[in-house]
Parts: C-alpha cells; structure tokens; sequence
C-alpha cells in the first residue's frame, strides 16, 4: 500500500493540516434533511411516521436476543442498549487487529462472529441494517466525530482521493457534485453535501431502507462507473472521509430520504 | 420480512378528545406488475388488502387497499374518545393472512 | 485499492451540464410496471361512478392534500379532509381515492363512522407520473362530494 509515505514525511503532515482545515465543515453544513420537502421533513420528524422504525425496532428485538454458540446477546455484554450512546460516532474507526477501518457494520459482525460465535449478517440484510440503524438512533442529534489522525491518516487520504478521483463513462468525481455544486439541480433532483449522517436510511426510492454503501453504489451506477462491494476498503475509507467531511453535523439515523 | 405492525394510540384522553391514530404495517406491497430482473416473469402481487380499526369490536374505520399503496403501508386517522378500552387493528394480506394489533387507551 | 490518483481540477458548470446532458441519468421511472397501460380520467370516472352507484358528484367539501410536486412517485403521502360534522345523523360513510394516470385508477377506499369525530385520514401512495388524484366522499344523507388536486412527479437526477 501506497499511503504510508503521507504520515512519514513531513510534507505528508503539513499537507494533512491543510486538508483538515479544508474539509472541516462549518456548523451550518446542511445535510439532506434540508434539501428535503417539507412532506419528507415530516415523515422523519416524527418516530412514528417514519418507515424506517419498523427496522430500528428490528434491531431492538436483535439487541437481546441470544444467537450463536457463546450463548450471548448484545444485552449479555453491553446491558442497556443506551450505552451505545456516543458510540457510533466514532465510526469508521482504526482497528489494530485488522490493519484497517472498521464502519460500525464491521464491528457489528466482528461482534457477532468473534464474541457471540454467531453467524454474520448479511450487509444488507434486515438484522444487520435494523441493528445499526438502532445503534446509531441512540446517538441521534449527537456530532459525528472520526478521528483521522495516527493509524487512520492513511486511509482517510485514500477516501478523499477516491471522492476526488473522477471516474465512470461520465468522467465525474463525487466532488464534482457535492463539494462543488450543492443545492443545485441535476435534473429533477437537488444535489446535496453527500453527508452520511443519516445512514442507514428510508429512501422512498428504495421503500425500505438502506446502507450508506448501497447509496455509493447507486451513485457509482449513476455516473457509469463500476460499483464497489458494500463493505469494501474503497467504500469504508470513502466513508471515512464523507464523515470526517461531516464531523460535527448532527446525527440523524434513521433519515428519510427522497 | 416478518410482517410487523406498528401502532400508536394516545395513553390517555379526556373524554370527548378526538385523538390521532397512526399505524404502519412492514410489508412490500408487491403491485403484481413488477418483473423480475432475472426471468423476466411477472412478480405475482401480495398485498395488504384490508385494513380494520374496531373499538370494544365496533368497527371506527375500514380500508380497501389497492397496489397503488406504497410500501410499508401507514395509515393515520382519528377516533373521538368516549370511555377506556383496547382499540383493535386487523390487516389483510392477499391469500388471507392476517396479521394483529392493539392500543389501550385510558378516557377520564 | 484502484488507481486512486489525486485530482483537484474544478470542474466548470458547463462541464457538469453537458455531461448531465449528455450521460441522460434518466431512471426507469417508478416501480409501477412500465408496460402497463395507463389508466385514463374516463376510467376513474367510470371506476368511480361504480363506487357511486352513478350518483353525480358535487365539487367541494373535499380536500386533497398532496406535495405539489413530490420527490419520489413510490411513496407520497397524501392526506383526504372532508367537511362532515361527523355526528349520527351527518357523517362520511365512505372516501374513494383515485389516479388517473396510474397502471389501474383504484388507490384506496375508507369506511368512515361518527365513531372517529373527525373525517380526516391518511397514508402513502404511488405516483407513476404526473396526474390528478381525486377523491369522492359518499354522505350519509347520499349526497356525493368531490376533490382534487394535481401532484407532479419528478422522474430522474441522482436516484441511485
């Protein structure tokens, strides 16, 4: 792997300060929920009315339920699931064990598999979304704050070269449309920042929800370029970066979405 | 997907209140006109295609859904509060299954 | 990892319409089957009078409430109020919800009673383009009432 010269030359270090100053948004970001109908607004605003609770109650009923051959749950471990406040918005987070980033589905399977001796769940599976949007829904309204500094440097740099990196039949970057151009229109849609505060979220395209990676995929899609596999490096330190981009916006799990 | 309801009835009401029920049922409302993507065939509908609130068994409200529902079928509504009770909500799927619920209401 | 070189170039608003313009990120539309005939206003008409039982609506009392223009057709929410004391002897029996230009006009039907107190219900529907929804409410003295209100649906742009 390349990147390990960014963190051992000085220049690499500079170059990381100018960066975070850069991509440190302002508190007034807007996030999708802004770009959003007032309709749409509504179906997030109240817990009810968003669709998207049928799956954070999923994740509820998973959060005490013994699987696997450890004989544990969650709860065995973690006790009340409002421990979990804070938690996720440290994710993706550096992990000595694997030499790379973990999203918060990362460590949820390696939960799962190494502590409960259970099977993973399925990436986008119902289990697995409805856990973490549960977990992240415990710290809603709380600041995303990554870190990116020491053993996560590098894989922060690789996620901001993949967001600039132009690509696909249409030749465009995600920068070209969330850094450059937000609130303005692509045809019938308004661009937005591209946060990834409110994931996993209830799109109404998709009338259920979905991860943060299936969105990659379907804008990977949109510019003619090859998806990426949900869980992938690519797509785990380009979510480091969005949410780095993000830090100290809102979270809001789980959002509406058009 | 286990289909789930979901059900919101205020805990308490004074009596004459007109208060807002709201439910949501997880289900995929498949219009029978999607194809697959594989086959090619037409992806036979199931639906909920019924939809009854009763209080103390009379019935306050009653749907007929059609395909044109979206997904996840929700259902918001209301009922004047007269005395306690358990509001009951029954939903029914193509092929006859149903699937219930119910929401206890204290009326002083 | 990909060839992940950097590149900070800017890109031009021109750049970006042309390459919209020219890449057509246009979607399949909705999850309404495209092959499907699309209903016509004479076949709600006609799905409604049969709901009626041929009685002649009159506008008014009626109230569609719907975005003017929605984000996505697969789930809009829609909101149907009707002028009704709601009493024994004055209520809404029954609101019919129709679109004109989906694959099949019928939406949903309600049954309403006095036991409600209020004659305002809603839910999601879908869209399959831009039309007109219209909703007929059937009294309890017999009399039909009528309302409508067009919803335009933005197809295309980023759906992923």
């Amino acid at each position: 792997m390349k990147y390990t010269k960014y963190i051992t030359s000085a220049a690499g270090l500079l170059g990381l300060g100018a960066i975070l100053v850069a991509c440190t948004p302002a508190p007034t970001m807007k996030t999708g929920y802004d770009y959003a109908i007032p309709e749409t607004q509504a179906m997030q605003d109240d817990d009810f009315s968003n669709p998207a609770f049928v799956w954070v109650d999923i994740g509820e009923e998973q959060w005490s339920t013994v699987d696997g051959e450890a004989g544990k749950s969650c709860e065995s471990c973690h006790g009340d699931a409002s421990s979990m406040k804070g938690i996720s918005t440290s994710y993706p987070k550096y992990s000595a064990e694997d030499g790379k980033m973990r999203t918060l589905q990362h460590q949820i399977n390696y939960e799962r598999t190494e502590r409960m001796k259970a099977k993973a769940w399925k990436w986008e599976g119902d289990e697995m979304l409805g856990m973490a949007s549960f977990i992240k829904n415990q710290s809603k309204g709380m600041p995303l704050n990554v870190s990116i500094e020491g053993e996560a440097a590098p894989f922060y740099e690789a996620g901001k070269a993949f967001y600039m990196q132009r690509r696909g039949g249409l030749d465009m970057s995600c920068k070209n449309c969330h850094m450059d151009y937000p609130g303005v229109k692509i045809r019938a849609n308004v661009l937005t920042n591209g946060l990834p505060n409110g994931f996993p979220t209830y799109r109404l395209k998709w009338q259920k929800i979905g991860s943060l990676h299936r969105r990659f995929r379907g804008c990977n899609s949109n510019i003619r370029a090859t998806p990426y596999k949900q869980g992938s490096d690519e797509y785990t330190n380009l979510e480091l970066f969005l949410t780095h981009r993000a830090n100290g916006v809102a979270v809001e799990t789980p959002a509406v979405r058009n | 997907m286990a289909n789930k309801p979901r059900v919101k009835v205020p805990k308490k009401a004074k009596s004459g209140d007109i208060i807002q029920i709201k439910t949501l049922m997880s289900h995929k409302m498949e219009t029978g006109n999607r194809k697959d993507k594989k086959t090619g065939k037409l992806i036979p509908r199931k639906i909920i295609n019924k939809f009854v609130c009763s209080f103390k068994g009379k019935e306050v409200m009653s749907a007929v859904l059609h395909p044109a529902v979206a997904a996840n079928p929700y259902l918001a509504f209301y009922a004047k509060a007269t005395e306690s009770g358990t509001f009951d909500f029954e939903w029914t799927e193509d092929g006859g299954k149903t699937i219930t619920a119910s929401g206890d209401i204290t009326v002083s | 990892m990909s060839k992940d070189t950097f590149n900070t170039v800017a890109i031009g608003r021109r750049e970006v319409l042309k390459s919209v313009g020219f890449g057509a990120l246009a979607l399949a539309g909705t999850s309404l089957g495209s092959s499907n005939a699309q209903a016509t206003p004479e076949e709600a008409t006609k799905y409604l009078s049969e709901m009626t039982g041929g009685a002649a609506a009159k506008e008014g009392k009626v109230t569609v409430k719907l975005p003017e223009i929605a984000e996505n057709g697969s789930t809009v929410p829609i909101t149907i109020s009707i002028d009704s004391p709601m009493t024994d002897s004055d209520y809404v029996k029954s609101v019919h919800v129709v679109a004109e230009g989906n694959p099949n006009p019928e939406v949903v039907s309600f049954n309403l009673s006095p036991a409600m107190g209020k004659a305002e219900v809603s839910t999601r529907m879908r869209l399959g383009k831009t039309q007109n929804v219209r909703a007929v409410a059937i009294m309890s003295d017999g009399s039909v009432y009528s309302g409508l209100k067009q919803v335009k649906v933005t197809i295309g742009g980023c759906g992923g």
